[in-house]
């Protein structure tokens, strides 16, 4: 999702400045998104099955309502998608140029439509709205356009895309920075750092404003519990400080070590120095969320990447503007070594979400303890989940073989490979 | 406004049974029309373009389905938990065998992903036939609206059944020859020369093989399931179906032999279609049937909620055009013969 806007952004460079090397780079961003998106493929299908096979309690109760968007998102994204990769990977030369760059724009759309759907069914379990409960006990849809266009879908989705943009732009930058550390298809690596740190400049400060506070501030009204979870908040504070570091002790009530600035949670989520922050010991046990600590250190690690992000972005775009950036050797090793960690961010992040929305599948109406599948036994789960393990295993190993093939060879390769592509793309061979 | 779910989701279905039908027959064939790894990569390339947007029929159905009855798509899913997750993991393969083969210009990478390409592709067919005929079968639902099959019991249709019984596996074995002619006849449209002809044979001996497989899975279904003709008596516009059935039999032979590949694909789609329509049109109002009659599930006990079944009729209306309209262009950029020469 992070990578379809920014070959969109390449592809639109291609046709305008005229230069056919933008085309290159597009052309290997889009390689490099072909594979990726094949293993999102298949490592994403059994999540659509896993709705009926492990989880049939739950959409039992909730199919009503979450049928909806999963089932436009067959419809209206997935057709979308897996018929403009195609074009987009193998048609080049059969589309020309104009009708290529809409492919990509389609393309980028499916992908974002898809995201949508997805958002707004884990934002109705966040936040439950346009429902009744049926005689069976069952939730029923009463109004579309609510379930459509939940507050919380809006904001968790501004969050959600904003993070994949900065991922995909960090990774665009720091292959950037790894062929021109490396002396290698230098004039390319150039090209991929500047448009990385300019769209990932912008994508790192968005996490954090508007979206991330949005989103914060979503959680602290219809969420408390987690909220106080996030944060480690035992008790109810007025003037709650923001935690930066600390370890929580969920025997003793307390955090271990803790380095806070005073009254700032407070500050920032009601925009008040001494708001009432309610703490943990405000909510019944089974309502608390279950895990505490993993909690707690799944968001100060968000955040705590959030800010590195941002400080790595505004560095690099501000040596990019002076025209320092491609002299600066410290920095472009920071950017090539930071690459894993908006992976991390984003994991942490949805961690926050799915354990911050803990004991409870959909928050405040079904628990978790409830959904799984009545039938399937133990045995026959841990089975499949072995054999899941090994799978992914083995698909991650051919992933990360794939990737490095592609990063050797470069873009520069696909130049000059131009024929031979475009003999490719008038007979597919698969991407 | 469950019985309109009902036939689009059957309609989905036969979208997803044609179109990923004909990936899945070329990768039964595989081995059969490729003789060496040339023609294998002509074989891949005839498919490379299209599978992904097939298989999203899968997906759609699989979406709509448990949208529209959402009991359905839990106890089902979940009472047929290990042959689908095992259909997850072929699918997995089947998509790695056939995007990773040309990722490498090596005979070692090459043979080895055009093998779990082809043995991914013939499992799946047997078990997407295996699971139809357990849906035919009916599977032991009890009051609390759930069931669990283990994969296999005593091989037999009464009592304490298994995914597979001599019945299902039957129902498995003529997924795989018609797969296999409709991917054949696929293969024999989208190339030329040597490969078109092997193509054309396969068609010819499978052609024999399916006459009588379909034979002896309708003896099988009636022994199983008599039940299923009360609806061709109560609404004998239904006949037509198995009349369409041989009908599009016939005309793979005639069109195939003539040399006319591209209708005898259209005849072999049509049988596939006729073939899934038969059962779905003999099982209605049921969506899956109990051992017990009790406790089928059918389409008023499975169904969602009125509103949001009609607010989804819009949506998918407009949804199902826009994504017609992909196919037609997806198909017809990719339109064409792929041939051996054009491979390095």
């Amino acid at each position: 999702m992070g990578l379809a806007p920014l070959i969109v952004i390449l592809k639109t460079f291609a046709i305008w400045k005229k230069d056919e090397r933008w085309n290159n780079t597009a052309r290997f961003w889009g390689k490099i998104l072909g594979i990726t998106f094949l293993f999102g493929v298949v490592t994403g299908i059994p999540m659509e099955f896993q709705f009926g096979t492990n989880w049939a309690a739950f959409s039992r109760y909730a199919g009503g309502v979450i049928g909806q968007t999963l089932a436009m998102e067959g419809m209206f994204a997935f057709f979308l998608e897996s018929s403009f990769i195609g074009l987009f990977l193998f048609g080049e030369k059969r589309l020309g140029p104009k009708a290529h760059w809409v492919s990509a724009v389609l393309l980028f759309i499916g992908t974002w439509l898809s995201g949508w759907f997805i958002i707004a069914t884990n934002a109705w379990m966040q936040h439950p709205v346009g429902y009744e409960i049926n005689p069976d006990g069952s939730a029923g849809l009463t109004s579309f356009w609510a379930l459509v266009l939940n507050k919380w879908a809006v904001f968790e989705y501004m969050h959600n895309m904003g993070g994949a943009v900065m991922t995909g732009s960090f990774a665009v930058a720091a292959l950037g920075a790894f062929y021109v550390l490396g002396r290698k298809q230098v004039e390319y690596g150039k090209m991929f750092l500047k448009v990385g740190v300019i769209v990932g400049c912008i994508a790192s400060i968005w996490m954090l404003f508007p979206s991330g506070d949005l989103q914060g501030r979503m959680v602290a009204e219809h969420q408390p519990a987690t909220l106080a979870g996030m944060e480690g908040l035992f008790d109810t504070t007025n003037g709650a400080p923001l935690v930066l570091i600390g370890q929580p002790d969920t025997e003793k009530q307390k955090l271990d070590n803790a380095v806070h600035i005073p009254n700032m949670l407070s500050f920032i989520t009601y925009q008040r120095w001494n708001a009432q922050v309610k703490g943990l010991n405000e909510f019944p046990k089974d309502q608390q969320p279950t895990n505490v600590p993993l909690l707690y250190y799944s968001f100060h690690m968000m955040v705590g990447l959030g800010t590195i992000f941002i400080a790595i972005m505004v560095i690099s775009a501000f040596w990019l503007w002076r025209g320092w950036l491609f002299g600066a050797n410290w920095l472009m090793w920071i950017i090539m070594l930071s690459f894993p960690l908006p992976f991390i961010a984003n994991t942490v992040g949805w961690m926050v979400a799915e354990l911050g929305r803990q004991p409870w599948l959909v928050y405040g109406l079904f628990r978790t303890e409830n959904g799984h599948s009545p039938m399937v036994s133990g045995g026959n789960v841990l089975f499949t989940l072995i054999g899941f393990f090994g799978m992914y295993t083995v698909l991650t190993l051919l992933y990360i073989f794939l990737m490095l093939r592609r990063i050797e060879h470069g873009a520069d390769e696909l130049g000059a490979l131009d024929i031979s592509l475009q003999e490719e793309s008038s007979q597919p061979t698969g991407y | 406004m469950e019985t309109i779910w009902f036939t689009i989701i059957a309609f989905m279905l036969v979208c997803y049974v044609v179109l990923d039908g004909f990936d899945i027959g070329a990768g039964i064939v595989h081995y059969f029309v490729g003789r060496n790894d040339k023609e294998r990569a002509v074989v891949i390339s005839a498919v490379g373009p299209v599978w992904d947007g097939n298989e999203v029929w899968l997906l759609a159905t699989g979406g709509t389905l448990y949208f529209a009855f959402p009991a359905l798509y839990s106890a089902g899913f979940s009472g047929f938990y290990l042959p689908l997750i095992m259909v997850l993991w072929l699918l997995i393969m089947r998509a790695a065998g056939i995007e990773l083969r040309h990722q490498l210009d090596n005979h070692l990478w090459t043979s080895f992903w055009d093998f779990v390409f082809s043995a991914s592709s013939i499992l799946l067919a047997i078990f997407f036939g295996a699971a139809l005929g357990n849906v035919v079968r009916g599977v032991p639902l009890d009051g609390t609206g759930y069931f669990f099959e283990p994969l296999f019991t005593h091989w037999g249709v009464k009592g304490e059944t298994g995914i597979l019984d001599w019945f299902t596996v039957s129902s498995g074995v003529v997924a795989f020859v018609a797969l296999a002619v409709h991917g054949a006849n696929y293969l024999a449209l989208k190339t030329d020369g040597e490969l078109n002809v092997r193509a054309r044979k396969v068609v010819g001996i499978g052609w024999f093989v399916l006459v009588i497989v379909t034979v002896l899975s309708l003896g099988a279904v009636l022994n199983v399931r008599p039940q299923i003709l009360d609806n061709y008596y109560a609404m004998p516009v239904g006949w037509l179906i198995p009349l369409g059935v041989v009908l599009s039999l016939t005309a793979i032979k005639y069109f195939s032999a003539k040399g006319q590949d591209r209708n005898a694909f259209l005849a072999s789609s049509v049988y596939l279609a006729m073939m899934l329509g038969g059962a779905v049109y003999g099982l209605y109002p049921n969506v899956l049937p109990a051992l017990d009659p009790a406790f089928s599930l059918t389409v008023t006990n499975a169904k969602a909620g009125a509103y949001g079944l009609s607010v989804g009729l819009i949506w998918w209306t407009v949804g199902i055009i826009i994504a017609l309209g992909y196919f037609t262009f997806l198909f017809r950029t990719f339109k064409g013969k792929v041939s051996v020469e054009e491979h390095h």
